[in-house]
């Protein structure tokens, strides 16, 4: 069976996307003027949002907790600058819909003046426990897009045991550079995260993957390694080689079972940039309040490498790119394979935003869709092994079932159907729209179940309450005739006293 | 303003017309070829069925109040009239291009759906039609008369045989498959009817008598080699329609040579070159995956050998075609791709802790 897979296309799937860059990849990252107002969202990661713990007007400083975390799997919120909170309320989300969500508003006060930070001197003699407790109070989530809570990854794999950390430098998207800066740009740093986290799960085998068209980061993390049990490989460049199934099965060979997670095999996938802020909260105590953020595509007039402030708008970003150059056919936050438009500049930057492009209309290739000629270009790309195509034609006919046969729960929403499609049919918008509609349907069911069990409950506490008033009134009705036997009985024996009497 | 875009923000730059025209590009040296080999009636013949498909998808996309222009400009009319020209006699009168060019467009496209949902493939389906109601004018076969040769047509003479129905001394001749067929039914053996009948030089030349498009195997070869390197095309039904004509007669003809024509004559004959690199990779009507692939081109061409040797007809390319084409979603429904983190039924792969 091995043979007949190597036979047919053992290196299944991907594609290859113009890279672009060249466009920001020999620009250092830059900073950022200070924006007079951060608009910093309680929801950047998956999970609860956290709970604002500072009131309106009241003054913050940089580094400062202003929302906590909610829940087992959510992450705390902190101030990205000093000044004051000067709203807590609506505003445009860094999605598509543009709609707003809540959010604190920090008007800075131009100090930067920070919190107490607790650094740590030696932070590899920590406790494995306390190097995941300071991860998750630095409110650190995964830096390439996922924004998974990280301390809860370092827990999870804890607890299952880690063979292989994989530190996951792929940054298979175009465009995007902001991996590729930190890593030549912070290697020691990152190497210093990297053995905190390896330290913190007790990993056996640290490899950093890297793709080969990024030279200069393989070779600077290379010298800043040596030494250490890191490997650092360097890995064919190809879409989506930076998903972490697809980074796993290149560096080990293993498979994440369906429906399972990396630490199932005793894997821990984390990315070097969320590498980097782990060590700047354990030796410097300093949370996550800032991230590399790449601008780049064709309409951006300067693409480059920013580090920017959690909360910064974008507008304020692209003043630093030197402006757009019209026509922009499309806004993207973060890479164009799976990054999402965007329409308001005011929208902030969060904890997973990697890039903001402008793209032009040759970039973007937008077409009208045509009918499908079932070429099987998509299956050829599809990284999973899906057949996109089929996959589609049953979610037309709102065919879930069938879809979800085919392996739509498997489907990563890489893109790769979709980008090579010659028919420009918006496959992995199909797809997405089905687990929507899927998610939907099973949060429809909990809550009918739901309802059904408070609805049962509710008909037997009626009927209980019944049944007791209907024994209290028998009891009562009961009491009562004992009682006015009783009290005929006494009035008999009193009249018959009395007859008695008379009679006597 | 446009409306908000889902994921990817990025495309290749690939379109359903950049494919058709690659295949047609691929069609051109031996469709080139075939007009200097035939002269005017294959130029007049090849025009004709391309016009009336053309027309006829034109047609119907009114009728069905679809959109005509983006249609007639994405090349698959063209490219399935274009297929069928090249499998019809050379000679063959203007009526038949125009019935089949119609009859593949009509009813085996578009009254099944249209571009991507038919089927059969209309080439060979109307071939196959006009095969099985047309015998006598389908195997009306012509000897090569090049354009530049002492035999050329002139333009009215090639006027007068495909619109006329002026026949022609050159029009006696057999093809390779129909001739040995024929002697079979006299009971003449290969061994005394083939030689001085097959020289494979010719075959690969195209030097011989057949289809105006099918006779020269080594520029359909030429084109199908370019569809594979412009990845239009994956190597796996190709070679495995070849294989499976030249697997069992190969077999057949090491055991009765005087009953089984040999490996080379087989695919150099007929369509099998022109089917194994531009009909049975047709994508509307194959199957997805690559194993599907091979294994729909494999039984495309042993069908193809088997209906060759048995069969009543001389040639048994389109039937094959068309009988795997209904097999396709069968073939689609067995052979699908092992999904990650699964195994090839499905199961999801156990969890080994720490190992």
């Amino acid at each position: 069976m091995m043979f007949f897979e190597k036979f047919f296309g053992g290196l299944r799937g991907g594609v290859h996307p113009e890279g672009k860059k060249q466009l920001s990849a020999e620009c250092p990252i830059r900073s950022v003027p200070l924006p007079q107002k951060l608009y910093v969202p309680l929801q950047q990661h998956i999970g609860a949002p956290a709970a604002p713990v500072v009131k309106v007007g009241e003054r913050v400083l940089k580094g400062q907790l202003v929302a906590a975390a909610q829940g087992n799997v959510s992450a705390p919120v902190h101030a990205p600058t000093s000044g004051v909170v000067s709203a807590l309320g609506d505003h445009v989300a860094p999605h598509p819909s543009g709609l707003p969500v809540p959010t604190l508003t920090i008007e800075s006060d131009g100090q930067e003046e920070w919190v107490a930070l607790a650094g740590i001197e030696q932070p590899l003699e920590l406790a494995q426990e306390d190097i995941a407790a300071r991860v998750a109070a630095a409110g650190i989530v995964g830096l390439g897009g996922a924004t998974f809570p990280s301390a809860l990854k370092l827990n999870l794999s804890r607890a299952s045991g880690v063979q292989t950390l994989i530190l996951n430098g792929g940054e298979c998207e175009p465009y995007l550079t902001c991996d590729d800066r930190i890593m030549r740009e912070r290697a020691a740093e990152i190497v210093e995260g990297i053995a905190l986290i390896a330290k913190a799960v007790a990993a056996q085998e640290v490899l950093i993957g890297i793709e080969d068209n990024k030279p200069e980061a393989i070779a600077t993390m290379q010298a800043a390694a040596q030494g250490s049990a890191i490997k650092v490989v360097a890995m064919p460049s190809m879409y989506p080689m930076g998903s972490e199934k697809q980074i796993i099965q290149v560096l080990t060979g293993k498979e994440i079972p369906a429906g399972g997670r990396p630490a199932d095999i005793g894997v821990l996938v984390h990315n070097v940039a969320t590498a980097w802020a782990v060590q700047q909260a354990i030796r410097y105590g300093r949370p996550l309040i800032s991230r590399i953020v790449t601008l780049s595509g064709g309409a951006m007039r300067t693409p480059c490498n920013v580090e920017a402030l959690i909360g910064t708008p974008v507008e304020e970003l692209l003043t630093v790119a030197g402006g757009l150059v019209p026509p922009v056919a499309r806004m993207v936050l973060g890479g164009p394979m799976m990054g999402q438009q965007f329409t308001d500049m005011r929208v902030p930057v969060v904890k997973g935003t990697s890039g903001v492009l402008a793209l032009t209309a040759s970039e973007t290739g937008q077409a009208e869709a045509s009918p499908c000629i079932r070429c099987s270009t998509c299956v050829r790309a599809c990284p999973i092994g899906l057949l996109p195509l089929e996959m589609a034609a049953f979610i037309r006919v709102s065919d879930l079932a069938s879809s979800v046969a085919l392996g739509l729960k498997d489907c990563i929403s890489c893109g790769s159907c979709s980008y090579v499609c010659p028919a420009h049919i918006p496959l992995v918008h199909y797809f997405n729209y089905a687990k929507g509609d899927l998610a939907a349907q099973e949060r429809g069911k909990l809550k009918q179940e739901a309802t059904k069990k408070l609805a049962d409950a509710r008909n037997e506490r009626m009927a209980r309450i019944e049944r007791e008033r209907a024994e209290a009134a028998a009891k009562r009705k009961a009491a009562r005739e004992a009682k006015e036997r009783a009290a005929k009985e006494a009035a008999e024996k009193a009249q018959q006293e009395s007859s008695a009497s008379e009679s006597a | 303003m446009n409306p908000i875009a889902h994921s990817p923000h990025a495309h290749a730059p690939a379109s359903i017309s950049k494919v058709m025209g690659t295949v047609l590009l691929a069609l051109v040296p031996a469709t080139l070829y075939g007009f200097w080999l035939y002269g005017w009636p294959a130029i007049f013949l090849w025009s004709i069925t391309v016009a009336s498909a053309l027309i006829g998808e034109a047609f119907v996309l009114r009728v069905r109040q679809r959109p005509v222009r983006p249609a007639l400009l994405d090349g698959s009319a063209t490219l399935t009239a274009w297929l069928l020209a090249l499998s019809l006699p050379p000679f063959a009168p203007w009526w038949l291009g125009v019935v089949g060019g119609l009859f593949a467009i009509v009813v085996v496209k578009q009254v099944f759906g249209g571009l991507g949902q038919n089927v059969f493939n209309p080439a060979m389906a109307a071939r196959v039609m006009l095969l099985i109601s047309f015998p006598v004018e389908m195997t009306m076969w012509a000897a090569p008369t090049p354009l530049s040769g002492e035999h050329a047509l002139s333009f009215a003479q090639g006027l007068a045989i495909t619109f006329g129905g002026a026949q022609w001394d050159t029009m006696a001749s057999a093809s390779l498959l129909g001739h040995v067929k024929t002697e079979f039914t006299r009971g003449v053996d290969l061994l005394h009817s083939l030689p001085g009948y097959f020289e494979a030089g010719d075959a690969l030349s195209g030097h011989r008598v057949g289809s105006f498009g099918e006779t020269s195997a080594v520029l359909l070869l030429l084109g199908g080699v370019f569809l594979i390197v412009k990845r239009i095309i994956t190597w796996h039904a190709p070679v495995a329609m070849l294989l499976g004509v030249a697997l069992p007669a190969a077999i057949a003809h090491a055991i009765a040579p005087e009953h089984y024509l040999a490996v080379l004559p087989h695919l150099l004959s007929g369509g099998l070159i022109l089917g194994a690199f531009f009909i049975v990779t047709d994508p509307v009507t194959s199957p997805n995956t690559s194993a599907g692939m091979f294994v729909f081109g494999f039984l495309c061409g042993l069908l193809t050998w088997i209906i060759r040797t048995w069969g009543g007809y001389p040639e048994g390319v389109a039937f094959a075609v068309m009988i795997m084409n209904a097999l396709t979603p069968i073939v689609d429904r067995y052979i699908k791709p092992r999904i990650y983190g699964r195994d090839r039924k499905g199961t999801a792969l156990p969890a080994k802790k720490g190992a």
